[in-house]
């Protein structure tokens, strides 16, 4: 699959997940974005999701298991986490789950600041292709994509929107 | 002839002075410098970045605090800190300087962090990585003699954006040993190349470098001139030596002349910041109220310090 | 051996001689220029279209390193390198170890030196005792050993006293002096020339009023007693003018520059080269111009390489703790002609300064191709340029700022009193 018109509209797509979570998702459990997509995920959600949901968000740059290759990134934003991560109950909010390193580096960066009682994840996409055992916990949709083909979650004012780009290598 | 600190991608793979550095190269160290500040508010204050990298401080000359900052930095960054206090010992048993560096590449080194008494060390060892093809190990200057301090200048760039947003309508003055000091000079080329419009040095003819002006500088030898209308005081440490060598008659008649008090400072703007490397000489070169007082920031530039450093070396060990 | 070196452009600047001609060397001397002496059979015949026959060259400052210091170069691999820069006369400086304050020490210099059969060395005579600055050498004894001329290499005379003292005995006796203006105190600390380079390089500088202040002095020392002295090494334009005003008062001075500060300046010390690490220091622009000057009017007499090979050891370290100098015998012609072009200085006006002129300061019959002096000729290619690397220098110094760099001014063939001692 490689043309827009197949893709599913991500407003949509998130309805369907937050869905999902409804009922199943712990009432006081904080919701970490992973920058960006993630982020912006995390915020809207708790309007969607009944219970008390913090928001945090994660930048994983530091914890990219690609840094010999391919050097610092600029751009790292601050990771915030507004909660004591000690004990929490926290779900991980991606945009698109792909190979499963970036969730890797997330939970890794997490365990640096205390020591979770469980942590879920819950992502927009599911496009397969996975290196790592990581499996979402919610998932919005699932996609079969070409590999060398991104999909993208973007933003245009509040409204989010999903496309398909060719990899930059 | 290439910039000995910039790789084939134009990617820097040393930082041996910032005199030459793009603009943009600055400002990226600050940028990618922003978010390390937040870690030391982490309860595990590291990231993973460096693991597994061997960061070997090569200090010919003695400096504990520089030495420091640069092994949290690197702890920080999760790489193996190894500590050579080269002194005489080496020079003593007749090994070169290259020889050294040689023996620590072989020994698996990632980055150099040097500091020498000699101006030019630093690159005279990155010339000899260059020209021997090793394209994975890097050096960061700490200090060598009076020519460069390029963190120490990184550090107080950040500093002052952090306190005054932007640098294209500050007036910055140096205060004091200029002549002597490889700060001043890292610092001088950092605002010069950020656009500051008015950089100002002050101090005694004894203590200017020769056409110092030609860096880019304004030069006043009377201090309640120089500080008028200052957003930005940088005052440097005076050395004990500076005594000898007829350059200054006594730390007494310095401090009357170009020493920070309070007096002196109300003359600068209302929201002026007082900087200084340290270790700080109090009653030489700034007295107590104000290196104490609100106006300082002193401890925040040691904070920066950590920061800057963690952003050079992980900036450098990548490309 | 009879040799004849065919329609080359023989280029004489002593007799004004300037014309594509044949030269014919026998007996070991110039036999005759232009047309073939009477019953004449080369033995060997060198065709020299296209290039230029000049008298051999005459290096009044070139380091042979012994004794003491061989590691750093010897006898042999310097007087190579000399031959193959077409210099057949040197003048050696007396800074080797010990310095070359006895006559035992400059006669075995002297036998070694001739028994290589190449160059002629001239030593140049401590003026003091070990350089020391307190007592004189012997100079009647120095001179019957063979040393042209005192001097006091690049220690600074602290003593005016002495150096007055000094001055006045070696005229007694016509000693001809020739001196390095540096004060003992200005600058003494310096690695680089006081500028706006060596501050931003953060490198401790060397004040022009280090050579001008001690070049006053000189010049009024001069003035009081009437000593001929010959100058070293000129590195400022206030220096130039100095002596400039000096030789239009009369007096009796002459004056060198190192070929190296006619191409460089301070700015080409780049990133802490310590190739560029020289004594005198590299000044600055203005200066460098006014040095080019001064050679092209005739203020400056000579041109010299002041050839210092050093061994690598010494340069691969910081800049301020590298040995300083620069290998030169190769390079004296390629960079007198290098000037010469850039400057549209005439090629006779330019062979002068580093033959005939030389020759004159030395006291040498050498310099000249007038029929019957000793047959040193230097053959070279003006036109042919080569590059500067190690594997082209026979100096073992391989230290050199011009190093990656072309030059032009190749030598063919070096003779030194009619023998071959260089050729393809």
């Amino acid at each position: 699959m490689s043309d827009a018109t197949a893709l599913p509209d991500a407003e949509a797509t998130l309805v369907a997940l937050a869905e999902r979570m409804r009922g199943a998702v712990a009432y006081d459990a904080a919701f970490v974005g992973i920058y960006s997509g993630g982020a912006w995920l995390a915020e809207r959600l708790p309007a969607l999701v009944p219970g008390n949901h913090p928001v945090g968000y994660i930048d994983v740059s530091y914890y990219r298991d690609d840094y010999s290759r391919t050097g610092l990134k600029s751009g790292a934003k601050r990771t915030d986490l507004p909660f004591d991560v000690d004990g929490a109950t926290i779900v991980l909010v991606d945009d698109v789950l792909f190979t499963g390193r970036s969730v890797r580096a997330a939970i890794n960066e997490l365990f640096d600041f205390g020591r979770p009682a469980c942590i879920e994840l819950a992502v927009l996409i599911d496009r397969g292709g996975r290196e790592l055992p990581v499996e979402p916990t919610y998932c919005g949709a699932r996609l079969t994509v070409a590999r060398d083909l991104s999909v993208v979650l973007s933003r245009d004012a509040d409204r989010l929107r999903l496309a398909v780009e060719k990899q930059e290598r | 002839m290439r910039n000995p600190q910039l790789n084939a991608n134009g990617e820097l793979t040393h930082l041996l002075t910032l005199e030459g550095l793009p603009p943009d190269v600055i400002r990226g160290i600050l940028d990618a410098a922003t978010p390390f500040v937040s870690i030391a508010e982490r309860e595990v204050k590291k990231v993973p970045l460096l693991r597994g990298k061997a960061v070997f401080n090569l200090f010919f000359e003695n400096s504990t605090r520089t030495r420091t900052t640069f092994e949290i930095a690197a702890k920080r960054l999760s790489a193996d800190v190894i500590n050579l206090n080269i002194g005489a010992s080496s020079t003593s048993k007749g090994e070169t300087l290259l020889d050294t560096v040689d023996n620590l590449v072989a020994m698996d080194a990632d980055i150099f962090v040097v500091r020498h008494s000699q101006s030019g060390a630093p690159h005279l060892i990155a010339a000899h990585l260059n020209a021997h093809g090793r394209t994975h190990v890097h050096v960061v200057n700490a200090g060598d003699g009076r020519h460069a301090h390029p963190t120490q200048g990184l550090l107080d760039l950040y500093t002052i954006r952090h306190y005054k947003r932007e640098f294209h309508h500050l007036t910055v003055a140096i205060v004091g040993d200029v002549l002597h000091s490889r700060v001043a000079r890292s610092l001088i080329h950092g605002l010069t190349t950020l656009g500051t419009p008015e950089v100002r040095v002050i101090g005694p003819k004894t203590l200017l470098p020769t056409a110092v002006q030609a860096m880019g500088v304004r030069v006043f030898h009377d201090m309640r001139e120089g500080l008028r209308g200052c957003d930005v005081v940088v005052m440097l440490r005076l050395q004990n030596e500076r005594m000898k060598g007829a350059l200054l008659p006594s730390a007494g008649e310095f401090f009357k002349h170009y020493g920070l008090t309070q007096d002196k400072l109300s003359l600068a703007k209302p929201d002026v910041i007082v900087m200084h490397p340290g270790p700080m000489n109090r009653g030489v070169e700034i007295d107590s109220a104000v290196a104490d007082g609100d106006r300082s920031v002193i401890l925040p530039q040691v904070t920066f310090g950590i920061a800057v450093r963690m952003a050079v070396m992980s900036m450098i060990a990548g490309n | 051996m009879k040799i004849e070196i065919a329609h080359g452009r023989i280029v004489d600047p002593r007799n004004g001689v300037d014309r594509v001609a044949s030269l014919y060397v026998a007996a070991g001397r110039v036999a005759a220029v232009g047309a073939a002496p009477d019953g004449w059979h080369a033995n060997r015949v060198i065709d020299a279209r296209g290039l230029v026959v000049a008298p051999g060259l005459v290096d009044v400052s070139a380091r042979l390193r012994e004794p003491g210091l061989e590691y750093r170069a010897t006898l042999e691999s310097e007087m190579d390198a000399a031959c193959a820069g077409g210099v057949t006369s040197l003048a050696c400086p007396p800074d080797t170890d010990p310095p070359l304050d006895e006559p035992g020490l400059v006669e075995m210099l002297k036998h070694r030196a001739r028994s290589l059969n190449q160059a002629h060395v001239h030593p140049v005579g401590a003026l003091t005792v070990q350089l020391q600055g307190a007592t004189l050498t012997e100079m009647g004894e120095l001179t019957e050993a063979g040393c042209v001329a005192f001097s006091h290499a690049d220690v600074p005379l602290v003593d005016t006293e002495l150096l007055r003292r000094a001055m006045q005995y070696a005229s007694t006796f016509g000693y001809p002096l020739w001196l390095r203006p540096v004060d003992p105190h200005i600058g003494r600390l310096g690695v680089a020339h006081d500028g706006e380079v060596a501050t931003r390089l953060g490198l401790a500088g060397i004040p022009a009023a280090a050579e001008t202040i001690a070049l006053a002095t000189i010049l009024a020392l001069v003035r009081d007693t009437g000593v001929r002295v010959h100058l070293c090494r000129l590195s400022c334009a206030e220096s130039v003018a100095m002596v400039r005003a000096a030789k239009q008062e009369g007096l009796p001075v002459t004056c060198d520059v190192a070929v190296h500060h006619l191409h460089l300046c301070d700015v080409d010390i780049g990133w802490f080269d310590s190739d560029a690490n020289l004594v005198p220091p590299l000044r600055s622009t203005r200066d460098r111009a006014a040095l080019r000057a001064g050679v092209a009017d005739g203020t400056i007499d000579v041109v010299c390489s002041d050839h210092a090979p050093v061994d690598e050891d010494a340069k691969q370290v910081p800049f301020a703790e590298a040995e300083p100098g620069a290998t030169g015998l190769e390079l004296l012609l390629p960079l007198t002609l290098k000037w010469a072009q850039e400057d549209g200085v005439p090629l006779s006006a330019a062979l002068a300064r580093i033959t005939s002129e030389p020759a004159k300061l030395i006291g040498s019959g050498a310099g000249d191709l007038a029929v019957g002096r000793a047959a040193d000729v230097c053959v070279f290619d003006p036109q042919a340029y080569w590059k500067v690397e190690r594997a082209s220098l026979r100096s073992q110094g391989k230290n050199t700022p011009f190093l990656g760099l072309e030059v032009p001014g190749k030598v063919r063939y070096t003779l030194v009193a009619g023998q071959f001692v260089h050729e393809p």
